[in-house]
């Protein structure tokens, strides 16, 4: 072979903008034959767009790639996986009224003269899924496949085309214990093939078990590539985040003994079978537990979203079960949707029309005949963009147009229009960027010591850690641990997220 | 993405003059929507065709034409603005223009000598007519959850059905001329009364939507459902109300209609939810929901009506009227689907 000592995948002074924003500059990144290769770095560092690149979703701005030592110019994600790159998005591209063989073929159908070749691409999604050590009925439809196993579809997907690269992006977020062993052998067994792997993952326990080297990157820059044997968590987080890690989070003084303000007794909903829980005042409570753990249900139920099938409510006590959403909301609740795009904000109003809707409850704002008083709602949502520290030339601006810490900073800011006791903050910081992380967190702070409830719903196991005077730990839609300060660590966590609850075999 | 990149990134060198004329027209475009480059094509193009085009006298016979569409276009304009729209005003129209038709000619014999009265019922009951109609799209597409398509669509069918089954077809002559003569034709401080309906409902809607709390509750619906129902806005009202609303400003577009016409008809509103749509689109009210405003949707219904007054003084005929209306609808949607591009970012 003529470039045996070439990396297999070379990409040099990669850059990248969209219009306003330089999301990558100039990186480097290597991948050897049979080497797994992580990628860390936070929400906004880069790593999506960079596995975008590669894998012929975007076209870089600057730089180039070469595979094998040649030179490569993907115009399409078709282009890229011709030239063997197989890439597992986090948004899973299953059509869900398919089966998983036509899902597997969708696009390549076997054919046999003018006619789709069903039994071939049975034999050979089923000899692939064989060869990949995976169990799943190949007939079954896509929607009646777990999350663990539509992801196992989305790998067979990208060996299908014999995928001498494969992107995995953060493979690892919604699968149980055992099924990330399983994916952990299968790529040992893939890297051992040959295979490149490119791996993102946040989860730095898993480091060391796959991984041979680690690129670190931040705001759109490759920080450091470090061979990942010996490397020290503290390390890597202050070289994705380029600050020591008792600079992130702040210290928040609890209140002691404050009265619990709401209150849930055996709730059973959708995803959540029994679930008892208080939220105090001036204390952070913090929720973690996989996707699908409940976690977020359970809220969502409280709070009127989805219905809830036996159990109790009770707001500063006073029930409220199955209470219309506005209602709770109206009583002094806040909830902080997870996406902010879909759930959260009218993506083409400005910031300050997205805050003064949050106003429009209170009568100092709305007169006689509905009618919104200019003047004081411009007062108010000044004083709150402030607050949460959207800048001021910012504010009349679409939202849509704002970065995505400034996006969430306005989320924040409609917790502020009223007096609230409970905040319900599910994800709080997801996809923003390391100083806005920091001001949201003296949010909650400043939020927590004012004698408030805060519940902060997390994936983020550091952020719900750090911040937590109290952590539950949902598992299969029950608590399967409560901890209080000093026992939260990383370890005891995450050994919850799979513990089998009491009761159960 | 060209045009986005010359917009966006600002010009650190001294920009070219054809640089200005390029971001002011972007900037027009993102802010208004394509109305203006519409308008300045539309008297252009039918000034060099005709001279009396743009006569006083012309304009001011379009102005009083357009009332009718402006009232119903700013209807439209509300249930677009919560990201659905009705297709169903033209129903609405006929509805009312054929109940309140019968309403008089019914009360006439029985309420002898009391004109104003039977006129004043008549008008209640047109307006009644509009109000279920809304009423059925609201509780549709707000409590069911009937995509507005769909509903207003199945209403506008039912509506239409229910007003040619009450008069057989046939247009419902027979009403107190003083109806005719104050809504139809009536002044008031010298403007002629249809104006000054349109007038003040479009002042209405306009603090409606600027200037109240359902105004904003309206935009934040259509802009995010799940928001606004995360915000604490009870959603499914504000639906139901938006579509009463719309139905109720097309009613009152019947009312002038049937006034004008002096007899109760079934065929009032056939081309008007298209043209209605149109007008909105044409005025940048975004099919998406959240985006509109009264005073260009005031103006796109303006215009469509100057359109067709152009059109038929360069005897262009009604076949191919439609067809192009139709064309430009097309136009100002694949225009629409451009700016909002633009306007939420590449993605």
């Amino acid at each position: 072979m003529s470039g045996a000592a070439l990396p297999l995948v070379q990409m040099t002074g990669i850059s990248k903008e969209f219009p306003g924003v330089r999301a990558l500059s100039g990186v480097h990144l290597t991948v050897e034959r049979g080497e797994v290769h992580v990628l860390f770095g936070e929400n906004g560092a880069g790593k999506s767009t960079l596995i975008s690149i590669l894998s012929g979703v975007y076209r870089p701005s600057a730089g180039s790639i070469s595979i094998d030592g040649e030179e490569v110019h993907f115009h399409s994600v078709h282009d890229a996986t011709d030239a063997g790159i197989g890439t597992v998005f986090q948004e899973f591209s299953l059509v869900p009224t398919l089966t998983v063989f036509e899902n597997l073929y969708l696009g390549r159908e076997l054919k046999r003269g003018p006619f789709i070749d069903r039994r071939a691409m049975v034999a050979g999604a089923r000899k692939l899924f064989e060869d990949l050590d995976f169990d799943i009925d190949v007939h079954r439809p896509a929607s009646s496949l777990s999350r663990a196993q539509q992801q196992m579809v989305e790998i067979a997907k990208a060996f299908l085309s014999n995928a001498r690269v494969l992107i995995l992006d953060e493979p690892t977020a919604s699968l149980t214990e055992r099924e990330t062993e399983k994916l952990f052998s299968f790529i040992a067994k893939a890297s051992a093939a040959g295979v490149g792997i490119i791996y993102i993952s946040h989860r730095i326990h898993e480091f060391e078990k796959i991984a041979d080297r680690i690129s670190v990157l931040r705001d759109g820059r490759l920080i450091a590539t470090v061979p990942a044997k010996g490397i020290s968590e503290n390390k890597l987080i202050e070289l994705m985040t380029g600050r020591s890690i008792d600079m992130i989070y702040p210290k928040i003084d609890r209140q002691p003994d404050g009265p619990a303000v709401m209150t849930l007794r055996g709730i059973h909903t959708a995803g959540v079978h029994g679930v008892d829980l208080e939220v105090r005042a001036g204390e952070v409570l913090g929720v973690a537990g996989l996707v699908g753990s409940g976690k977020s249900r359970i809220w969502r139920g409280a709070l009127g979203l989805q219905p809830i099938t036996a159990g109790t409510v009770s707001l500063k006590s006073r029930d409220v079960t199955h209470q219309p959403t506005g209602h709770l909301l109206r009583s002094g609740v806040f909830f902080l949707p997870s996406d902010r795009k879909s759930d959260g904000l009218q993506m083409t109003a400005t910031a300050r029309e997205n805050i003064e809707l949050s106003l429009l409850d209170r009568p100092d704002v709305v007169g006689r005949m509905g009618i919104v008083s200019s003047r004081r709602s411009r007062s108010l949502t000044d004083s709150i963009g402030e607050k949460v520290g959207v800048a001021k030339g910012a504010m009349d601006r679409a939202v849509s147009k704002l970065s995505g810490g400034n996006q969430q900073k306005v989320l924040f800011g409609k917790g502020f229009g009223e007096p609230r006791d409970v905040y319900i903050l599910d994800e709080p910081t997801v996809g923003v960027d390391m100083s806005t992380r920091v001001a949201l967190y003296q949010l909650i702070k400043e939020i927590a010591e004012a004698g408030k409830a805060v519940v902060v719903i997390s994936s983020d196991l550091a952020e719900v850690m750090n911040l937590a005077h109290r952590l539950v730990v949902f598992a299969k839609g029950r608590i399967s641990a409560e901890l209080s300060n000093a026992e939260i660590c990383e370890e005891t966590v995450l050994k919850y997220f799979f513990a089998q609850t009491e009761g159960s075999a | 993405m060209s045009i986005q990149t010359t917009s966006v990134v600002e010009e650190t060198s001294a920009p070219r003059r054809s640089n200005v004329l390029f971001s002011a027209i972007t900037y027009v475009f993102l802010r208004v929507g394509v109305l203006p480059f519409f308008l300045v094509a539309t008297l252009v193009a039918f000034a060099l065709i005709s001279r009396e085009f743009l006569a006083l006298q012309n304009l001011t016979n379009v102005a009083r034409q357009s009332v009718y569409l402006i009232l119903v276009s700013i209807g439209q304009m509300l249930a677009l603005v919560t990201g659905g729209f009705d297709l169903s005003v033209g129903t609405a129209i006929a509805l009312t223009s054929v109940v309140s038709a019968i309403a008089m000619v019914a009360l006439t014999p029985v309420l002898p000598g009391m004109v104003w009265l039977v006129v004043a019922l008549g008008i209640c009951a047109g307006l009644g007519a509009g109000l279920v109609v809304g009423g059925f799209n609201g509780i549709g597409v707000a409590q069911f959850g009937v995509s507005p398509f769909i509903m207003t669509l199945g209403v506008q069918s039912v509506g239409a059905g229910v007003a040619l089954f009450l008069t057989g077809g046939v247009p419902v002559s027979g009403m107190p001329y003083q109806f005719g003569d104050v809504l139809g034709f009536g002044r008031i401080f010298d403007i002629p009364i249809p104006v000054a309906v349109a007038v003040v409902a479009s002042v209405a809607v306009w603090i409606l939507m600027n200037r109240t709390r359902l105004g904003k509750h309206i935009h934040a619906v259509g802009g995010n459902l799940k928001a606004a129902h995360l915000s604490g806005v009870n959603t499914k009202r504000v639906l139901f109300i938006t579509y009463v609303l719309c139905a109720l400003l097309a009613s009152i577009a019947g009312l002038l209609l049937t006034a004008r016409v002096g007899s109760g008809e079934t065929n009032l509103g056939g081309k008007i939810a298209l043209e209605s749509i149109a007008a909105c689109v044409i005025a940048g009210v975004s099919l998406r929901g959240g985006i509109g405003r009264v005073e260009n949707v005031v103006l796109g219904a303006f215009f469509i009506t100057l359109l067709q007054n152009g059109m038929n003084i360069a005897q262009i005929g009604s076949y191919m009227q439609m067809v192009l209306l139709g064309s430009l609808l097309v136009l100002a949607v694949i225009l629409d689907q451009l700016r909002y591009r633009l306007l939420i970012g590449d993605r």
